[in-house]
């Protein structure tokens, strides 16, 4: 046919699509083995999991002592897991050396700071001013005065020395990352300050914590800072760490910010500020907020890096969850060959659990705001 | 004091002796030019002539070094407080619009009269609707700028503008951007705007534009005014060469 003129005449009809596409088959085939390559990886995955898993999920549950007084029972059953040793030492786990009879105060103080989060993190929620205003400046006081204790309401002073367990972990996590951030995006600011002073402090700031590993950080902040102040009003052993975890944590999060303020384009400075903003204002109202949107993944990256980092502060003498967990190991009425494979996988999905949560929110806040606007 | 209180009488905005460089290239060369009350001027010229340059100096988006930049009689200095002031009285439309991706429509139109001027939220916002109406986009005001189409957006940013109750308004190229059909509604949101009276200076190659509204036209070639006459001679009766081998290309 050489005419190449065509006028539809009836509208072709929207049809169902062929089995193969839809339903569990269809899923299977796109997914699993869609080509050669797919089909083999899915059958070498398949064959590994079957080989693992059993002997695991085994370890994991029937073979492992879940209720015991002491080690004797683990020390018999080598193929399974001690979970018993972990029940017995939950409290050592949790409070550290705290006293067992202001555990109470520990317990408040976390269920204070996991409803402000919600609180904060729930995007729905009302009245998230006064939540940030509790959050950010009643929360740290009354913190304070409950794990430290006060004599004008009558709780018993605890010594930082006996602070210890999951408690000290979140706390250090809680405190680097709530304090580092803005700190972080002060330096971003100043990093890319017109300037020059302004410019040349952040960026030394930047490269100097950026080129020390955390370690030398925290030796410094543990042995420096007391010489830098007199005796009396040296900083407490536990807060100079935390110091030490704030100030490293913001210089990464500060070229993350960086990164975002950069790829914003020239035109939204300027909008900015042809409508009379400021640079307090351009930055707070117009910049700030696109740039942290784009960079949520790399900031809770870091977020996910200083919540493990944390477990760094026990070789400056701070009993964090994981060096509770070595130190609960070392209990003789439980030593045997399984209590060291037990702790270490608990603390992992103790780490774990954690890092999960903080990815799996921010995945969801990044699709919402994909939903909410296509750029 | 804000600038729109005092109800200057003198010109809106003055060019004396001003010439810019960026490192050694001389973009702007000897610029003199006197902009009255209500007037507006249609600046054109072929790409890389000053143009764009010319009129983001009088906001200061743009620093120039030698002369002088007066606006409503206040001269332009490096104080950052001038500078603010300037601009709440200077609106500016740009050509990739830079409307703020990650709020709405509506709070685009806000955001500055709230902040700057500290207006109420209500009172804003009435505002907005209303200059949203005038633009003809006032069903919009709820979305994002991403959902917009490029006309809607660069209306957007009209009202955008115009929230600040601005006393002159510069259009930076303000349909280079857009597909062909969108040209048309951004035109007449502009003719409606140069109908009420506002001053006005904008950098186009929408010659019909220019003849509609225009009081004078500005040409400009190689960062210096090269004529400068009202629409009907500019067009018809160009007296220098450059003007006429420009006029010859754009219009063939």
């Amino acid at each position: 046919m050489t005419d190449a003129a065509f006028v539809r005449l009836a509208p072709a009809p929207a049809l169902s699509p062929p089995a193969s596409l839809v339903g569990p088959w269809g899923w299977a085939r796109a997914n699993l083995f869609s080509s050669a390559t797919s089909t083999g990886s899915t059958l070498v995955l398949a064959a590994l999991a079957l080989w693992f898993l059993p002997s695991l999920i085994g370890w994991a549950t029937w073979k492992a002592v879940w209720i015991a007084p002491d080690g004797a029972a683990c020390r018999l059953a080598q193929d399974g897991a001690c979970w018993a040793f972990v029940a017995q030492k939950w409290q050592y786990l949790l409070y550290g050396s705290y006293p067992e009879s202001e555990h109470w105060r520990v317990n408040v103080t976390e269920v204070m700071g996991a409803v402000l989060i919600g609180w904060l993190l729930w995007t729905g929620a009302p009245r998230k001013l006064l939540g940030a205003a509790l959050f950010f400046f009643v929360y740290p006081i009354v913190a304070f005065v409950l794990l430290h204790g006060s004599a004008i309401f009558g709780l018993p002073y605890v010594d930082t020395i006996r602070w210890g367990g999951v408690f000290v972990s979140l706390l250090v996590s809680l405190v680097g990352i709530v304090f580092s951030l803005p700190l972080g995006v002060l330096l971003a600011l100043g990093r890319r300050s017109t300037r020059p002073v302004v410019k040349a402090l952040s960026v030394t700031y930047i490269e100097v914590v950026r080129g020390v590993p955390f370690i030398t950080v925290l030796f410094m902040a543990n042995n420096l800072l007391p010489l830098f102040v007199p005796d009396d009003y040296a900083p407490d052993r536990f807060l100079r760490p935390l110091v030490g975890t704030v100030l490293f944590a913001a210089a990464y999060l500060a070229e993350e910010v960086r990164g975002g303020l950069q790829s914003l384009p020239k035109g939204q400075y300027e909008g900015a500020a042809a409508l009379g903003f400021g640079y307090w204002r351009a930055m707070g109202l117009v910049a700030l907020p696109q740039a942290l949107t784009l960079v949520i993944p790399g900031i809770v990256n870091n977020f996910i890096g200083l919540f493990k980092d944390t477990t760094l502060v026990s070789i400056v003498d701070m009993a964090d969850f994981l060096s509770a967990m070595d130190n609960a190991m070392k209990d003789t009425v439980w030593s045997g060959p399984t209590i060291l494979v037990t702790g270490y996988v608990f603390a992992g999905i103790f780490y774990y659990v954690f890092c999960a949560a903080m990815s799996a929110y921010a995945r969801g806040v990044e699709k919402r705001l994909a939903a909410g606007r296509n750029r | 004091m804000s600038l729109s209180d005092a109800k200057p009488t003198g010109p809106a905005i003055e060019f004396v002796g001003v010439n810019k460089w960026y490192g050694r290239f001389h973009a702007l060369r000897d610029i003199n030019l006197t902009v009255g009350r209500g007037e507006r001027i249609v600046v054109c010229g072929p790409s890389g002539s000053g143009k764009s340059t010319m009129i983001r100096c009088v906001n200061k988006l743009e620093d120039h070094q030698k002369g002088a930049i007066r606006v409503d009689g206040v001269e332009l200095t490096d104080s950052p407080r001038s500078v603010e002031a300037i601009r709440r009285d200077v609106g500016m439309v740009f050509q990739n619009f830079n409307l703020f991706p990650h709020l709405t429509v509506l709070e685009n139109c806000t955001l500055a009269p709230i902040w700057v001027r500290k207006k109420p939220k209500a009172e804003a916002e009435a505002k907005a609707m209303e200059l949203l109406g005038r633009v003809r986009i006032p069903e919009q005001a709820g979305k994002y700028p991403g959902q917009l189409s490029g006309g809607q957006q660069q209306r957007v940013a009209i009202a955008r503008a115009l929230c600040m109750e601005p006393s002159i308004m510069l259009f930076d190229e303000p349909t280079s951007a857009l597909d062909p059909e969108m040209v048309r509604e951004v035109l007449d949101a502009m003719v409606e705007l140069a109908r009420s009276g506002m001053t006005m200076m904008v950098v186009t190659h929408e010659m019909g534009f220019a003849r509609e509204v225009a009081d004078r036209v500005v040409f400009m070639d190689s960062g210096e005014i090269v004529e400068v006459n009202a629409p009907v001679p500019f067009f018809d009766a160009p007296q220098h060469e450059r003007t006429r081998t420009f006029l010859s290309q754009i219009l063939r």
